[in-house]
């Protein structure tokens, strides 16, 4: 009896020891993780003398002139209203297009849509950087439509549409037909049908491509770089990028536009967290 | 005259359904793309409007390029780091963080956090942790490896690249396996408890072959993923000191938009393009095939 104790006794001290190891592991990695965003918002409220003689060091006094200046500099406003505007109605004329190809994929065997679905899905090979030559050609010298943040939106819709497309086409495929054959029998047609009975079927799918769409639209820099020219139609990115470029070392000022970058992001995330955790699991599930 | 109605239906169909989608995406992928191919055999310089078609002298130009082999190697080693490690840290977080940790929920949440923000943030905070922060604290502690920025030597500077990388996207990564794990029948593991089956046992003999899907999505994604990272590259290093870290986005962008060599950046594009379809359907072919041998 009193050995056994003393073997339970043994046990429990090395499970304590291997939670102890892995506590201090993953907390030391999330400290690790955060370092650079505590600097970030450290530093931001410093004046750059107090930075170059310590980034390390906490904020002395609350200081906000840094978030003022930085936000009329890289006209903070305009950026964020039109990547506001870009990325919604980009991910939700991606879902409402791609969900209605994808259905009628589905429904409709003909030649053409094999086709089509087959070339959607082998176009996802392309890297970006093989077509962005041709495209600024295309869009930009010869039909004169750059520089607007509506053909970046149809931009968008075209890279867009064959991942949503595909993952839709996978879901709709499992929708039994009599849901709709009654609906059909009742007199609706296949756009009522669709409308009506299918789509929001599709609920939580749309909602994991648009989580997925809008944090790759929302951060997107390559294309919009090549697409929107003049100082106006920057996108936030694009205006944080380039207001780097011009107080390369005005860091307090650097740092406060960080910030103001990265604040959108965090309460979408905060408002969104379970839908965006559990849309990037099941997107990967299929 | 009933096949021409029937005809004219489908085609209402198809425009309601898969017209706008249809029309755009070949505007914008295929069109581009094909025209891109022409566009690699001419010497197109980005301004003048006519230029000639000639042959394939562009890829042999690119073939003889030593900067291009370079950056391509170099995108290579990048990849390959960025792979093992990427996944080596999203798989280990993962197993932990499904184990029952006391807060577990928020954890996963701090370390996805990177993958809400864009590559272009990201490069420019890691820019002040590497050229300001760390070197601070090297010369503080005295530690000879912060005591000058990394980003000011070669070597240093590519592995700066690979830790901002892994950084980025270990918490995405971690996400799925964290899927792939909850998912494993708790019966399974159970059972190999009752059967004596040890820590490390457990998870090489059940575990790991039944993650194998996950670990395909993964390496898929990080596969692809680095061999198209352009964002941080721009904004942590910029291709410098001296080029050392132009891997092949950022040779191809310079070589197009700012040589203006058009022709030539397309070729390379071109070139991009059919390696990482090669590697791509490759990874997927044996893996298929792996999963079902598992």
């Amino acid at each position: 009896m009193k050995y056994t104790m003393e073997i339970n006794d043994m046990k429990a001290r090395s499970k304590n020891v291997s939670s102890y190891l892995k506590y201090g592991f993953l907390y030391i990695l999330l400290l690790i993780y955060l370092f650079p965003f505590y600097l970030v918002f450290i530093n931001s409220f410093k004046s750059r003398k107090e930075i170059i003689s310590n980034p390390l060091g906490f904020i002395s006094k609350m200081n906000l002139s840094n978030f003022v200046n930085a936000f009329k500099r890289m006209s903070y406003l305009d950026a964020f209203i039109n990547s506001l505007i870009i990325t919604t109605i980009s991910v939700l004329i991606i879902a409402l297009f791609s969900s209605m190809t994808a259905y009628f994929f589905v429904r409709y065997k003909w030649k053409i849509n094999k086709f089509l679905f087959l070339l959607m899905v082998t176009s996802m090979l392309i890297p970006f950087q093989s077509i962005m030559i041709p495209l600024v050609r295309i869009y930009g010298a010869t039909l004169k439509l750059l520089d607007n943040k509506w053909i970046l939106i149809y931009m968008y819709m075209g890279f867009g549409s064959s991942l949503s497309v595909f993952v839709y086409h996978g879901f709709i495929k499992s929708i039994p037909l009599e849901l709709e054959e009654a609906a059909m029998i009742d007199g609706c047609t296949r756009v009522q049908t669709f409308f009506r009975i299918v789509l929001p079927l599709l609920r939580s799918t749309t909602l994991t491509l648009i989580i997925l769409n809008v944090l790759w639209i929302w951060n997107d820099f390559l294309l919009p770089s090549l697409v929107l020219i003049s100082k106006v139609n920057r996108t936030l990115p694009l205006s944080t990028f380039y207001f780097h470029g011009t107080y390369t070392s005005d860091y307090g000022l650097l740092m406060a536009g960080l910030l103001l970058t990265i604040i959108p992001v965090i309460v979408f995330f905060l408002l969104m967290q379970k839908h965006i955790i559990s849309g990037i699991m099941q997107g990967a599930i299929k | 005259m009933n096949t021409v109605k029937s005809f004219l239906k489908k085609a209402k169909t198809f425009l309601i359904f898969a017209g706008p989608t249809t029309f755009i995406f070949l505007s914008v992928v295929i069109l581009p793309f094909i025209f891109g191919i022409y566009l690699s055999l001419t010497n197109w310089d980005g301004i003048a409007s006519d230029y000639r078609f000639i042959g394939f002298s562009n890829y042999q130009t690119v073939f003889q390029d030593q900067f291009f082999w370079n950056s391509f190697l170099l995108t290579v080693k990048y990849v390959l780091y960025t792979v093992v490690f990427v996944n080596l840290v999203a798989f280990i977080l993962a197993y932990l963080l499904t184990s029952g940790v006391k807060g577990q929920k928020f954890l996963r949440a701090v370390f996805f956090v990177p993958n809400l923000i864009g590559g272009i943030i990201l490069g420019l905070i890691w820019h002040f942790v590497f050229s300001r922060a760390l070197v601070f604290i090297g010369k503080k502690l005295s530690l000879g490896i912060f005591s000058y920025s990394w980003l000011a030597n070669p070597q240093k500077a590519f592995w700066a690249l690979v830790i901002v990388s892994v950084w980025q996207y270990s918490g995405y990564m971690m996400l799925i396996y964290i899927a792939g794990l909850v998912n494993i029948p708790k019966e399974l593991v159970e059972a190999a408890i009752i059967d004596g089956a040890n820590g490390g046992q457990r998870v090489r003999k059940i575990i790991l072959p039944l993650m194998v899907p996950s670990f395909v999505v993964c390496i898929f994604l990080t596969l692809q993923r680095g061999f198209m990272v352009y964002d941080v590259n721009l904004a942590l290093t910029d291709g410098g000191p001296f080029r050392s870290t132009e891997l092949i986005s950022m040779h191809v962008y310079k070589k197009a938009f700012l040589a203006q060599e058009y022709g030539i950046g397309q070729s390379q594009a071109f070139i991009l393009f059919i390696i990482v379809a090669a590697i791509t359907l490759t990874q997927v072919y044996f893996s298929k095939k792996w999963e079902v041998e598992m």
